[in-house]
This record gives C-alpha cells, structure tokens and sequence, in this order.
C-alpha cells in the first residue's frame, strides 16, 4: 500500500488539463458525419388553444425535417413525477416558450428564418402568473385547484402556543427567480439506429433521468436507448430535469429523417424557456417569550413551480423540512404547497427550496431579535438546535454540533463587533452606509427521507486488464470535481496511487445508475459505494489468492491483470442500503429527512452608497462544518463559487416578467456578478466526521448558496435601519424604501 | 446566432478614400462597421437591418492620435484601448479615458471605437457625456471634403446624428485648456464592470475667487440624447457653493432630464441619482483645492 | 481610385491568417463570425459561445496580440492577422504557466469559460507582468464564470505572475 494520503490533498482535476488546454469536448465542439441541426418553434402565447399552424413562404420546407406531436412513437410526455409535461404541446399551450413543433436542416443558418416563418394562431386563455392569482382559483390552469402538492408538517401543539408567546412575530418573505446561467448553454445530438436504438450525447446531470424520458418517449426497451454525458459546461440543477426535453426533440428529429440530428440553444432560447429556480413566498408567525425563546410557530411555505409539475414537490420538500433551520422549534406547523402558474416551469437550482425557506427563517429570526430587544446574535444562540434535540420534522440530532462555537468563531472571523461598533458611528457622517448581517443555516446531503431508498443507487468499480482501477458511476462532472474525488476515494480505499484509478465516461451503456447528481449526494452517498464497491475488488483479488492483505501499487496491478486474464471482465458493485435506524413517514413527513446535515455561519460586511442606492459587499466570510474535507482545494472553489451564486440571488439577477415570459434573456440585460462585483470570499471548514459518508464527508455542493442572501439583507438592514424582506433587492428598490422615510423635494421634470 | 451569413456583403477598402466613394455611389446604401461591438451584437440577434457593410476597422486615417499645441485630435477609429493607453489623454482628458475603461471589458475595450460609439448613438453610451464636458469638435469626412461641426448638437433625437448619409466621423477634436479644472466622471449600471449605465454624468469646472465659473454638467441614459444640463450650469454660474446651490442645483437637474423606466432601470430612480450625482460634483468642486 | 463592388461580393471568398503560428486559408463568407470559422472550418473547438454578445468572454481570442470576443469580430477583419487560441497557448506537451497555476490552483471547474479566461490572463500578464489583486480583478472583469466565484482564478493568475518573474 502507498501509505500516502489521498482524500484531504488537492490532487489534480482527472479531466483538468484537457479543459485548460482547450481539448475538452463538450457536446458542441462534436459532430457527426450527415448530422443535421434542430430548432424548435415555441409558443408565443402563455396560455391558449393552438388552433392553427401555418408554413409561411420564402422558405424551401421540402428540405426540412418536420416534427410534430403526432409523430412521437411512444407517449408525448417528458417521463419525470408526474406525466403532465408534454413533450410537443398538441392541442393547447400552457406557457410561453412551451415547444410545439421541432425543425431540422443540415444548414444551422436556416434554421432561425424558418421558425419564425412558422405563425401559429391561438385562442388565447386566461392566464395566472402569480402565485396569488393562482391560490385564488379564479383561473384554474392545472388539476382541480392549481396546486402541485402540498406538504403538512405538524410538531408538539403549535395552537396552544399563542396564548403563553410574549411577543407574537409576523412577516412575509419573498424570492424572485434566478436562472442557472451556466456558461454552456443546453445541448444535444440523437442518433438513430433501427438495430440499435436511440443515443443521445449531451450536456447533462443525470444520465438515467434522460434514458427513463427516452425509453416513454420513443416506445423503446432499456437496452435500445443510451445516454452519453460530453463534457459539461456548468449545470447548478439547470441541467438535471430540461436535458430530457431537448434529448427527446433532436431524438425524434433523429428517428424522423434517419440522420444525427444537434440541438443548441442559444443564450435567449435558453434563459427564456428553460428551467428557473422556484419563486417563493413564506409567511411566518412565531411566538416568542421574553426571553427570546421560541415557543413555536406557523409557517407557510408556497412556491410557483409554473405550468407543469415537473420536480416541484422535491423542491416544495426540501424547502418545507429546511423551513425551520438550525432551530430548535418545540411546536410547530408548516404548510407548504407548490402552485401552478403559466410560466416556464422552474425547476432544479442549486439549494433546491433551502434558500427560499431559510431566506425567509433567518430574515425572520433578525426581526424577532429586534421585536425582543435582543441583538441577532443573542436570538441565535438561545434557539439553536442542541445534540439530542429534534428538528422540526423530529429528527434528532446525533451529531455533536456546537451551533454556538461555530458563530462565535465566525464572529471573530469577520471582526462582527468591533465592525458593527465602527460603523454605527460613521454610518451618522458618511455618504455611505456600513452594515454586517449573520445568517446560521444547515443543509441536508442526499435525497429527502426515503428517497435514497427508493433511488437504491448502483456502484461498479472494475479492475482493468491492465491493472488500473476504473470506477463507474452515472454520476456526472460538471465543474464541482466529481471524477476527482470518486477516484481520490477508491485510490484511497485501495491504498493505489490516485493516478492508477480512472473513472468511466458517464454512458448509460456501461455505467450503473448510481442516482442522479443533485442533492448533494455524490461525495456522501455516491462516494461512500464506490468505498464498499473499491473494497469489493480488493476482496475479490485476496480470496483469489491473487493478493496479500498488505500490498504494492504493483502487485496491486499485477493481481488485477491476472484476475481479468483468469477470470475475464472484473467488476464488483455496491448497491445503496438505508441504514436500519433511519426512518421517514412519506405521509405524515416525520422523521430522519438526511443522512447528514453540513452546518454553517455565514457573516457579510456591506455598504450601501447612498448616491446610487447599490449595495457592495466588501468582506464575506463562510464558516461551515462538513464533516470531512476530502479536496481542499475544490471544496473551497465550491463554497465561493456557490456564495457568489448567492451574491446574484440577492443583489443582482432579477428575472423581469411580462406575460409569463422572461424579457431580459440576454447576458447585458441578466445581471451575473463580474469579477469586480464581489467581494474576497473567506472560506473556513470545520470536520467533525460523519457515519454515513465516504471518509466522514458530508454534501456540500449546495450549502452554500443557502447563506447569502439573509446575511447581505440582515447587514443591509443593519446599515439603513430599514427592513427588506424580498430579493433580489436592488438599488431601485432601496431608493423606493428610503423615499417613503424622507420628505419629498421638487419632483421637478420626473416621470 | 439568428443571422444566415450568406445574406450580408462585408467589403473592406484599404483606403479611407476608397470607403468615401463607396458611401457616395451608393447613399445609405452600405453600414460601415468598425470594431463590431455593436453591429455584431444586433447581427447575431438576427436585428440587423443592414445587409452590406464596409468595414473601416483599423485604417490608418483613422486610428491615430495627433497632439498639437492647442488641441488634440484624435481619429474616430481609435479603440477605447488606444484612448486609455495614450499618455496626454490620460492626464489632459481624464473624463474620456475614464470612459473608456468603463465601456465593457478589456476585449471590447480594444475594438470599440470612439467614432463608433458616437455614430452608434445610444443615449447611453459611455464617452459621449465627456465629449459634452470637453466640447469636443468633429471633423466629418466625405467626397464632398471635410467639415468641423461643434460635437454640441450632433445628435438630433434618439439614435440620429447631423451625419450625412455618405459621411464618416474622421476626426474627434478637443481644446486643451482643462488642467486646473475639477474632472468629475460616475458611471452608474447594474453591476461594477460590463454594464449599460443607468445614469452616467461627465463634468468640468473651476472655482476661481470662490465662485463657479465655466462648469460643464453632461448626462447620459437620461434623456433620448446625451446632453448638458444647461440651466443647471446657469443657476451654479457665478456662485459660492453652500447648501442652497447643492439644492437649487439638484431641482433644476432633475427637471431638465426625460428619464424613462426600461428594463435596466426607473425614471424615479435614475432622477434622483442625478440629483445626487450632481451634488456630489459641486460639493467636490467646492473643496478648497479648486478655491484657485 | 473608385473601387466597385458587384454581386460577387457576396459569395464565398478567401481569407487568410495565421492561427497558432499557421497560416490558414479558409473559403467563407465575409460575415462569418470569426468565432465560427475557427471552430467549424479549423476545428479549434477551444472557443467557446456563451452568450453571442459579447458579454461573457468564452469566445476570447488575440487578434494580433490584443484579446478579443471572436465572436463579435467578422472573419474578414482577420485578414492578414494574427491569431492566438487556446490551443496555440501551450507549446507542445509543456503546459504554460497559466495552464499549470490554473490546474494547481482550482481556476477551472467546469471549464467553459476557461479557454477564455487563460487568454485574457495571458494578455494581462503580457501587459501587466507583475499585476495587483485589483489589476488582475479589473483585467478578468470581461470574461464571465459562474463556478468559482473567481477566487481561484484570481490566485492562479497571481501565481503565474510569481513564476514568470522568478524565472
């Protein structure tokens, strides 16, 4: 064995130097002999019956490929939850931007001529495009009510509360919508093989999600379709549920004209009618004692998921059972439902409902501070969650987690009191205005409740001819280190150098499905089979008498090679089983929701100028326990690249709505911060193991983005005394608020 | 990519004489196109209505700077790269050099050109509150000969210049007389760099003997064109700077902007970040370093 | 001299230059997007389209030595010029500075806007050899990543820089 370590070094990135060398294949960069190119022709109204279609003239139509829905073989349905998302809309239109008909040409340069020289006629239907008008029900766009899904959790006796609480706290807590805005936009090729049935390359999340789509769509057995994940550009959950719709059109492209067929979306297409993440609304009634204690509360959790179900009652989940935080909460209740709206839908976005429900917690957390007379940091500290205590779904904590420690160390961190003293003088003789704002959170890793069960991800690790390792997985790179750290650990497990493992290009052909990669799950669940998977080889190898318990790199690979030349293809699997004393109630949504929580505090030092009204973070610091760090390196570029997502959430990316339909599609007109908008970002890890992950490691892909936004609203509260309970929160909108306190002066030539 | 190439021409003379006779043959016949920052970006949203463009990148009559006692005179092909770079500019001209390293990111800083951005005429483009400041003069060039037009009234409404249809901006020319004056220059846009401005303010002055003297306010992206605040420069003229100007000078902004909600901004908003813009200028102007 | 241009103009003519050190001649029209003659004509699939305007700097290339969006430059304003890419960056199997501080670093996650963002660091340092954390800022501010929070891009470029001047 090496004796070196591997997992808590920063090896380098598996695919790294093909991506700074300009080699890495994205799906883009590829092209297949005779392969034409797709478009797709969309809905231009919201809601409405397609009453006819017409080819306009000036373009040769004999030389395109038409597809329509009739001409899907299997069921005109994207296969996901529910199966009310079509693929093609055929009779009515539920939202703007929806695909109707798909378009194919070898000549890319015709393409957008042609869809707009379709013209569509529609009677047109009332639409609803907010969550209100759609609770109101005097539209109904989707089953009997508007409503997705709802979601009850009940704790303790949360009516008897109200007459004890002291103090009675009350707000409501809005996000907008955020678009993923990887830099690669979506993309696919489709072939078509009688013999062999469908393949499809593509940028994407989840193989498996894709095959499932294809196999309804196309009426083809499991071994006729492949998927192939390319080299992909940036996903955040952009790329885990809409690659099943853009495979299934360039796949019945394919099928349709017998060629290769590439759909690529261009930055428009792709921020108006792909996926964003849920608008939220949270209301919140808590009561409080006079000591600041929590004594229970009221919560209402809402989300617009948009015209079809898609994935919104994991997302409503995952927001419901984060509704409560790093709190201990000894009553409660939490509706939560997710409402219909004609709207794109809005799907899967890093933090997956966390940062719409723990937005609105630790905003509301600040106001109780206030509302009690307590600073935001004493209101912490007496409601934090201790070990031994249950959590809102009544989950006990078995961790020994010190939610105290944690923000009293980021406190020093970021000079929080000796900042907030300072600026609270110059604040009174300053232009400008200085604030710092806490958020404490905690996010689950893995799949809610029974979903990992339900999921029972597969894991193969293969022992070579040539006496390399290779693992397979389905779960897929897509910039936060997959390969990296799935070989790190059956380097690791094995005692190999971390250059004799690889890792299997994610093509459903040859890999397993280990799940998808969301949730925070890969390092965690996903990492912790390849573990038990690597140990399998090594077993196989010593009872084959191939192997001692204690060995070199190269007796390693040499027992391999024998093992594959003896015995054939070698491979050992690892399949998930739920640990036997976890329990969840689908039903009643009781019980152990994760794994695993990371926990963290999070601290933002801003200014706001009151010359433009903008808000500027100058330091940001992020203090989280993960139980273990296996790659320093990309574990810190995850947490700053997730806060600056967070950063975009809350200042900048505001996504202007006019009839359902985004009008700023556009990079000039969609705000991401640049590398002069954000602040350094600080990032410090705590590890205090975990059972249930490889080498103690927790998920932590999407805690991140679950801090920011409170923190800068709370600090920006801090700075101007005035509350802000909705994102994204920009200048305009402060300058709004601060002229409700002033005294107007000659409006002059304003409009 | 919403264009089909093979619908354009692009020809590109090696002569400016060449494009001149060109753009005479055939009167708003042919785009010129210089650095393409902003006709490449209306021709990949498959918006522009232009289908034969000339090309006058990088000609020689038109890219460079010439330096004279009195004026600077710098050609209409210049990048914003060559503006930032060039040494007088930056010490004489602070307000267009300042312009210039606002205007999007280092790669479009070194194709965009100053004559383009003025032809382009965006409200909100970045160097032409500066020209105001400074005001500049334009040398217009065609088969015709050359004319000199004050920059003061080139743009007549929205997006439309006093540019014949066969002419081409040759020169950009600016009076050297400004050390001693307070150059103040803000852009305002929805994030720190690469951004539309919202509000963006250019200003000159001085303050010999304690009172404003020969003060230049230019604003744009608050208004169809960029524009002088001619009657806030009249009301500051001749005075001490106290309170009360900083007050009647933000009133007397305010009412001479058109500012319109659009999908960057308010009209309330950008109305009052003038305002205060242009309290910011006077009370800078009103610090003892420009009491000379 | 009066130049005239008739409709023959507007069919497929040549443009040369040297991509990488080679001289190239490709057959297209004058308003290709140089962006699209060097990935489909060429096959250098390094630059990358993000965005189509210029916002986003994934398609950065230098245009004799100055960076450039490929994508908003016309294919005929490259005549004559000189072309660097991504993949002219490294001369042969040796990574560049950038290249190796990038990998060491974390500067790439999921790599799309990487080819871009080493381009525009290799034009900083050229210019800017030893450059403060804000010059580095402000020289990067053109090209857009949404990964890393451009915290270890920033570290990767400051670490080239050392290298470059220590050796």
């Amino acid at each position: 064995m090496t004796g070196e370590c591997i997992v808590g070094v920063s090896v380098p990135r598996k695919e790294g130097r093909d991506k700074v060398t300009g080699q890495a294949q994205y799906v883009d960069d590829m092209t297949l002999p005779d392969m034409l190119y797709g478009a797709t022709v969309r809905s231009q109204v919201p809601r409405g019956k397609i009453r006819k279609i017409t080819f306009g003239p000036g373009i040769a139509w004999n030389e395109f490929v038409v597809v329509a829905a009739k001409d899907i073989p299997g069921k005109n349905v994207i296969a996901l939850i529910a199966d009310d998302q079509p693929c093609l809309a055929d009779e009515v239109v539920n939202h703007a931007e929806e695909p109707i008909l798909l378009l194919a040409h070898p000549d890319r340069h015709l393409l957008p001529q042609a869809v707009d020289a379709v013209s569509i006629e529609y009677d047109r239907l009332p639409a609803v495009f907010t969550m209100e008008e759609s609770e109101n029900h005097s539209e109904i766009i989707w089953g009997a009510d508007n409503t997705f899904k709802t979601y009850r959790v009940e704790k303790g006796d949360v009516d008897g509360v109200w007459e004890k609480a002291d103090y009675i706290v009350e707000g409501e807590y809005r996000t907008g919508a955020q678009e993923q805005l990887y830099i690669e936009n979506n993309g696919m090729i489709a072939s078509f093989d009688p013999q062999q049935g469908i393949t499809v390359w593509g940028s994407l999340q989840c193989p498996y999600y894709v095959h499932k789509a294809l196999m309804a769509l196309c009426n083809l057995a499991a071994d006729k379709v492949r998927v192939v994940q390319m080299e992909t550009g940036g996903a955040f959950g952009g790329k885990e549920e809409y690659p099943s719709m853009i495979a299934a059109h360039a796949a019945l492209l394919a099928i349709k004209c017998g060629r290769p067929v590439k759909i690529i979306y261009d930055r428009t297409e792709d921020m108006a009618a792909t996926t964003k993440r849920h608008p939220s609304r949270t209301r919140h009634r808590t009561a409080v004692s006079k000591d600041g204690k929590i004594l229970g509360g009221e919560i209402e959790f809402t989300v617009d998921g948009g015209a079809y179900l898609t994935l919104s009652p994991v997302v409503l989940s995952r927001g419901t059972i984060h509704a409560g935080g790093a709190y201990y909460w000894p009553n409660v209740r939490i509706t939560a439902k997710a409402v219909a709206t004609n709207a794109p839908p809005h799907g899967a976005f890093r933090g997956f409902g966390a940062p719409q429900s723990l937005f609105a917690l630790e905003r509301h957390m600040d106001r109780i501070a206030h509302v009690v007379g307590l600073s935001p940091v004493e209101i912490r500290k007496r409601n934090f969650l201790q070990p031994g205590q249950m959590t809102t779904t009544e989950q006990m904590v078995r961790e020994p987690i010190n939610m105290e420690h944690l923000l009293d160390r980021a406190l020093q961190l970021s000079d929080y009191q000796a900042k907030k003293q300072r600026f609270a003088k110059e604040n009174e003789i300053s232009t400008s205005r200085k604030g710092m704002g806490i958020a404490a959170f905690l996010h689950g890793a893995g799949f809610t409740g029974s979903g990992e069960r339900n999921l029972g991800a597969v894991v193969g690790v293969e022992g070579c001819s040539d006496g390399s390792v290779r693992v397979l997985v389905s779960s897929t790179e897509f910039g936060q280190g997959t390969k990296t750290v799935l070989c790190q650990i059956a380097a690791e497990t094995l005692g190999l150098p971390y250059e004799n493992v690889e890792i299997a290009q994610a093509d459903t052909k040859e890999v397993p499905n280990s799940g998808p990669t969301v949730a925070s799950r890969t390092v965690m669940v996903v990492g912790k089979l390849v573990q038990s998977a690597a140990l399998g080889i090594r077993q196989a190898l010593i009872a084959s008498g191939l192997l001692g318990d204690s060995y070199s790199a190269e007796e390693f690979r040499s027992a391999c090679r024998s093992q594959v030349a003896l015995h054939g293809q070698f491979r050992s699997w690892a399949r998930y089983e739920a640990p036997a004393d976890v329990f969840w109630d689908d039903d009643k949504y009781r019980g152990e929701a994760y794994a695993a929580f990371a926990w963290a505090v999070y601290v933002a030092e801003v200014t706001v100028d009151l010359t433009t009204y903008s808000v500027s973070v100058d330091d940001f610091v992020a203090l989280q326990e993960v139980g273990k760090v296996l790659h320093p390196v990309l574990a810190r570029g995850q947490i700053a690249g997730g806060i600056a997502q967070g950063i975009g959430y809350t200042l900048y990316e505001k996504v202007v709505w006019q009839n359902g339909r985004m009008q700023n599609g556009q990079m000039t007109n969609y705000i991401m911060p640049t590398s002069a908008d954000l602040p350094p970002m600080r990032v410090f890890f705590e590890e205090m193991g975990n059972i249930h992950g490889a080498f103690g490691a927790k998920g932590i892909g999407e805690l991140p983005m679950d801090g920011p936004a409170p923190a800068i609203l709370n600090a920006v509260e801090d700075a101007l005394k005035v509350r802000f309970d909705s994102i994204p929160l920009l200048p305009e909108d402060i300058f709004e608020a601060l002229m409700v306190n002033r005294e107007p002066h000659a409006a002059g030539g304003v409009r | 990519m919403r264009s089909n190439p093979t619908n354009y021409q692009l020809v590109a003379p090696d002569s400016l004489q060449a494009v001149l006779s060109l753009l005479a043959a055939e009167p708003d016949g042919w785009l010129p196109i210089a650095g393409g920052t902003d006709v490449m970006v209306q021709y990949a949203a498959g918006k522009l209505p232009a289908q034969r463009l000339v090309s006058i990148w990088n000609l020689p009559e038109l890219r460079h700077i010439e330096v004279l006692a009195d004026e600077i005179r710098i050609g209409a092909g210049c990048t914003y790269t060559d503006l930032r770079e060039h040494d007088l500019v930056q010490r004489e001209f602070s307000l267009l050099a300042r312009a210039a390293a606002w205007t999007g990111g280092i790669a479009n800083q070194n194709r965009g050109t100053l004559g383009g951005n003025i032809v382009n005429a965006s409200p909100a483009a970045d160097s032409l509150p500066a020209l105001l400041a400074y005001e500049a003069e334009l040398i217009l060039v065609s088969v015709r000969g050359e004319r000199r037009v004050s920059y003061k009234d080139f743009h007549t409404g929205y997006k439309k210049t006093k540019l014949a249809s066969d002419e081409l901006i040759r020169t950009v020319c600016l009076a050297r007389r400004f050390s001693g004056y307070l150059a103040y220059a803000r852009k305002v846009g929805a994030r720190n760099a690469q951004a539309v401005s919202k509000v963006c303010i250019a200003a000159l002055g001085r303050r010999p003997g304690g009172v404003v003297e020969d003060v230049r306010i230019a604003l744009g992206s608050v208004a169809p064109v960029p524009l002088r605040l001619a009657e806030t420069e009249r009301v500051a003229t001749g005075k001490p700077i106290d309170p009360l100007l900083l007050v009647l000078a933000r009133e007397t902004a305010i009412a001479e902007i058109q500012p319109i909600d659009d999908i960057r901004s308010t009209a309330n908003y950008r109305a009052e970040v003038v305002g205060n813009l242009v309290a910011e200028f006077l009370e800078k102007l009103g610090a003892d370093e420009y009491h000379t | 001299m009066t130049e005239s241009f008739s409709s023959e103009d507007r069919a497929l003519g040549e443009v040369s230059f040297t991509v990488n050190g080679e001289l190239k001649t490709v057959h297209v029209y004058p308003m290709e997007r140089l962006l699209d003659t060097l990935r489909h004509q060429l096959g250098l699939t390094g630059a990358k389209e993000g965005c189509g305007e210029g916002e986003c700097g994934s398609c950065a290339v230098l245009l004799n030595g100055a960076l450039v969006n490929s994508c908003l430059v016309p294919v005929l304003q490259a005549q004559d010029a000189d072309v660097v890419t991504i993949e002219g960056l490294a001369a042969g199997p040796q990574l560049d500075r950038l290249q190796e501080a990038f990998l060491r670093c974390g500067g790439a996650q999921c790599g799309i806007c990487t080819p871009g963002m080493i381009l525009a660091a290799h034009h900083l340092l050229h210019r800017k050899p030893d450059p403060t954390m804000e010059e580095i800022r402000e020289g990067l501010s053109g090209n857009l990543c949404r990964c890393t929070g451009y915290i270890q891009i920033f570290e990767a470029v400051a670490e080239a820089a050392r290298r470059r001047t220590t050796s």
